[in-house]
């Protein structure tokens, strides 16, 4: 019993942000799977025909140029993104575990006061893949000046929204780009995140690239996703796909997912050592999650960028 | 950026001093608004009427907002002083107790207030975190390691050491002013940023939820959004203020629970329970309950030769007993705490072990320890004092910037003195998830910040309750084999090692759940 109600929330994991977007109706774009709204590749770029950045802003969208009625819609989905209650609940209540590790290795790797309120003071933070800025907004009450980008130009524009609310938020730049992108661009951040995004992307290898190039020298990249396991076959495939049809059936490719020795290798060759790894494991009983070193299904990295 | 921020700072908290003078100017506007915003979730003021009404700059922004300056309301604003990552937050106290303003000072020779609490070693350790114990020190206080629990049928006693759960004491009894004194003490010792509203919560606006803010005029959006994400209060003397959480510390006729909506559940016990202080010739050094018909009596020591009397009887006897002249009342506490109502339990029913013959193996260390009877009373030292008893729970402990702690969120009824302990437990728990909600974060007004306090005193307090309860539900029945099943459960209690380890234990606050452990 114990053990199928673990699966269950491992699963839930898994499929959080993807399944609500089809329980929002304001997603519920026939045409588009919904798996699109995640996809971060150029792959996926060029399939999605919203995600058109704005060339002379850089893609960098104001919510006050929207249209009232645009506006409107916006906020309700904006709602449901953030209503903690909601159908993101489960994303919510992993945020502060995936945010505890973020915040020690970041602290012990820059050597920052881990009493702070404001540990990450003076790092430039981007959140690649960002959807409605849940990882963001955190990393800017911490005290990092912190860049949201999404290749969906909705989840943009209710990161902004939201943001908006509270003045240590609005200071999140968003823009809705790629990490290539930003590639291009030449930017550079002391802390690259892509949290839940690789397993959706074309090429992990060239994705892995183009956070290194984001990344100054010795600057850290984070990244999470769901390992190629028997486990994660049975959670994220045969039960949410087949069994309780939570995902539409091919939402996830099991056979495209990075086993932690995989990641560790790509990172490497993009210049990127892994230092620290840790599972996500969900307790039932407390309904809480919590770090393990139990990487099975869902597992965090983070990696330094080698000084040339 | 800073020092304006500071200047700012400043500037506006002379303009809440100015603010304040125009009391009755003000005081106008805001029963208007009072009676306009009566609910919790009534949406916000139309933008014209709030920029009249607001005098825009002078509303002060606050972290946090508690509502409720007593006991537990200054133990949170001390635990979040205590720790690094809450004690920057800006914190506004609002209550109307003069007391919160002045030094405290109390005169030792004063005989002790009647008003006592008997806090745990919990509760103890909580004070020594945060700093406030020294203060305790310094004034009347009464530790106790002995305690002494029977019944008025004489059929079972039991009593309790400290060293049977290797601690030096069970408890200590404080007057609760001294308790409150302690931890005003202890904040006007930090450089903790709080402002103290000399004031009572007339209304609360909490911020609509997104998907209602009017997406109206983008060009009055920068002032509007910066509070969009706070609770507005206003006061009774005009004053108003923005926060990011609401604590409704302001007891068991929380304004805040009223507004906020919150249901609570309980029933009355139709009791009342008279508390003074007596004297005796000789110092006490032991705490003594007896269950009598109509309720429990319990002498608490009080150092010097002070005890605490907190007496349970119905509301007729509870009317009698603070009119009669006093040589009657001290009578009636003697008579209660020695052979009134029955005999004393003695060891020719029970005592041997013949009906009870459990292992010695187990047997606690004060297991051997004879009944006693407590030191006679010889003076009363204070007026009687009447409180009604209640049960009171409230459904929810969270809400979106709101939360309860302390009497606000549970009344119980003073059996064991667990009632403020509860509420300590409450205000160190809140504090710390206000922390772990810091360090990764969160929005402090979040409910899943708020959640996890209410996950973990929720089940904490409604044990406590439910033991106290059924306490007095059991003593509240007078019919034989009752009597004899209830003296078994006491006289079982004092020879079962596990089970008697388990219980003070969780009364002295030290055990989550006995049940799970």
């Amino acid at each position: 019993m114990a053990s199928k109600l673990v699966r269950h929330s491992h699963l839930r994991a898994l499929s959080f942000s993807i399944n609500n977007y089809i329980r929002s109706p304001h997603f519920s774009t026939p045409n588009r799977a919904p798996l699109s709204y995640r996809l971060f590749s150029n792959a996926s770029s060029s399939s999605s025909s919203s995600a058109r950045p704005d060339k002379s802003t850089g893609g960098f969208q104001r919510a006050s140029s929207l249209k009232d009625l645009e506006l409107t819609k916006f906020a309700s989905i904006a709602e449901t993104w953030w209503d903690s209650e909601g159908p993101f609940k489960p994303l919510h209540v992993m945020n502060p575990t995936r945010l505890a590790f973020i915040r020690s290795t970041l602290c012990q790797h820059f050597s920052k006061d881990p009493n702070s309120a404001r540990p990450f003071e003076g790092l430039k933070i981007v959140d690649v893949g960002c959807g409605g800025g849940i990882l963001s907004e955190p990393l800017a009450r911490m005290g990092a000046t912190v860049t949201g980008v999404d290749a969906v130009e909705k989840n943009i524009k209710i990161a902004h929204i939201h943001a908006d609310l509270d003045p240590v938020t609005s200071t999140i730049e968003y823009c809705c780009t790629t990490a290539e992108k930003l590639v291009e661009e030449d930017r550079k951040f002391d802390v690259v995140i892509a949290l839940e995004v690789i397993e959706h992307v074309a090429n992990p290898a060239e994705f892995c690239k183009s956070l290194a190039a984001l990344t100054v020298p010795d600057g850290a990249t984070i990244i999470s996703t769901i390992n190629r396991s028997m486990r994660s076959y049975a959670t994220a495939i045969v039960a949410a796909e087949y069994l309780l049809h939570w995902l539409p059936k091919g939402t996830h490719e099991w056979s495209s997912f990075l086993t932690p020795e995989e990641l560790v290798l790509i990172l490497q060759r993009a210049n990127i050592t892994v230092r620290e790894m840790a599972g996500f494991v969900y307790n039932p009983l407390t309904g809480r999650w919590s770090l393990s070193d139990d990487i099975s299904v869902n597992f965090i990295a983070f990696g330094t960028k080698n000084c040339q | 950026m800073q020092l304006t921020m500071f200047c700012t700072r400043v500037i506006a908290r002379k303009l809440y001093v100015n603010v304040s003078r125009l009391k009755v100017r003000h005081k106008h506007f805001c029963t208007d608004a009072a009676t306009r915003v009566s609910g919790s979730n009534c949406g916000q003021p139309s933008p014209e009427h709030k920029e009249t009404h607001d005098l825009s700059n002078n509303i002060q922004h606050y972290d946090i907002a508690i509502v409720g300056g007593g006991m537990v309301g200054m133990a949170l604003a001390c635990s979040l002083a205590s720790m690094p990552l809450t004690k920057h937050l800006n914190v506004a106290i609002i209550d109307s107790n003069p007391a919160l303003g002045s030094r405290p000072y109390f005169n030792k020779e004063d005989p002790p207030d009647p008003r006592v609490s008997t806090v745990t070693p919990a509760t103890i350790s909580f004070f020594k975190d945060v700093g406030a114990w020294q203060y305790i020190e310094q004034h009347r206080h009464a530790y106790f390691d002995k305690m002494q629990v029977w019944d008025y049928t004489g059929l079972g006693y039991t009593r309790y050491n400290a060293q049977d759960i290797n601690k030096e004491v069970l408890g200590c009894v404080v007057e609760n002013k001294v308790l409150h004194g302690s931890l005003l003490s202890c904040i006007e010792n930090t450089d903790f940023q709080k402002t103290i509203y000399p004031s009572k919560l007339s209304s609360m606006t909490l911020p609509p939820s997104p998907s209602s803010l009017g997406m109206d005029s983008t060009s009055s959006r920068p002032p509007l959004s910066s509070q969009r994400h706070l609770a507005k209060l206003e006061l009774s003397d005009g004053n108003s203020l923005y926060t990011k959480l609401v604590v409704g510390a302001d007891g068991g006729k929380s304004r805040v629970r009223e507004l906020a909506g919150f249901k609570t559940t309980g029933w009355n016990y139709s009791q009342n329970a008279i508390i003074c202080t007596v004297e005796h010739t000789v110092e006490n050094g032991c705490a003594w309950q007896r269950f009598l018909p109509a309720g429990p009596i319990a002498l608490l020591p009080m150092g010097d030769n002070f005890s605490n009397i907190v007496w349970t009887m119905n509301p007729k006897e509870s009317t009698n007993r603070k009119l009669m002249n006093e040589d009657e009342f001290v009578k009636d506490v003697n008579n209660a705490l020695d052979y009134g109502y029955g005999p004393h339990p003695t060891s020719s029913l029970f005592g041997s072990g013949e009906m009870f013959s459990w292992p010695r193996a187990g047997v606690t260390l004060s297991a051997n320890d004879c009944f006693e009877v407590p030191p006679k009373v010889v003076k009363l030292a204070s007026e009687r004092m009447v409180f009604p008893l209640s049960l009171r729970h409230a459904s929810d402990y969270v809400s979106k910037h709101v939360v309860l702690i302390g009497d606000a969120a549970h009344t119980v009824h003073p059996l064991a003195g667990q009632g403020v302990n509860m509420g300590f437990g409450d205000a160190f728990a809140l504090s710390r998830v206000i922390a772990e909600g810091i360090a990764v974060g969160s929005d402090i007004g979040e409910v899943t910040v708020l959640k996890k306090y209410e996950a973990e005193r929720k089940p904490a307090n409604i044990m406590m309750m439910g033991i106290l309860d059924g306490f007095q539900k059991a003593y509240s029945v007078d019919f034989g084999p009752l009597n004899i099943l209830r003296a078994a459960a006491l006289h079982g209690a004092h020879f079962i090692s596990p089970l008697k380890r388990s219980i003070i234990s969780y009364a002295s606050g030290e055990q989550k759940l006995p049940l799970f452990t």
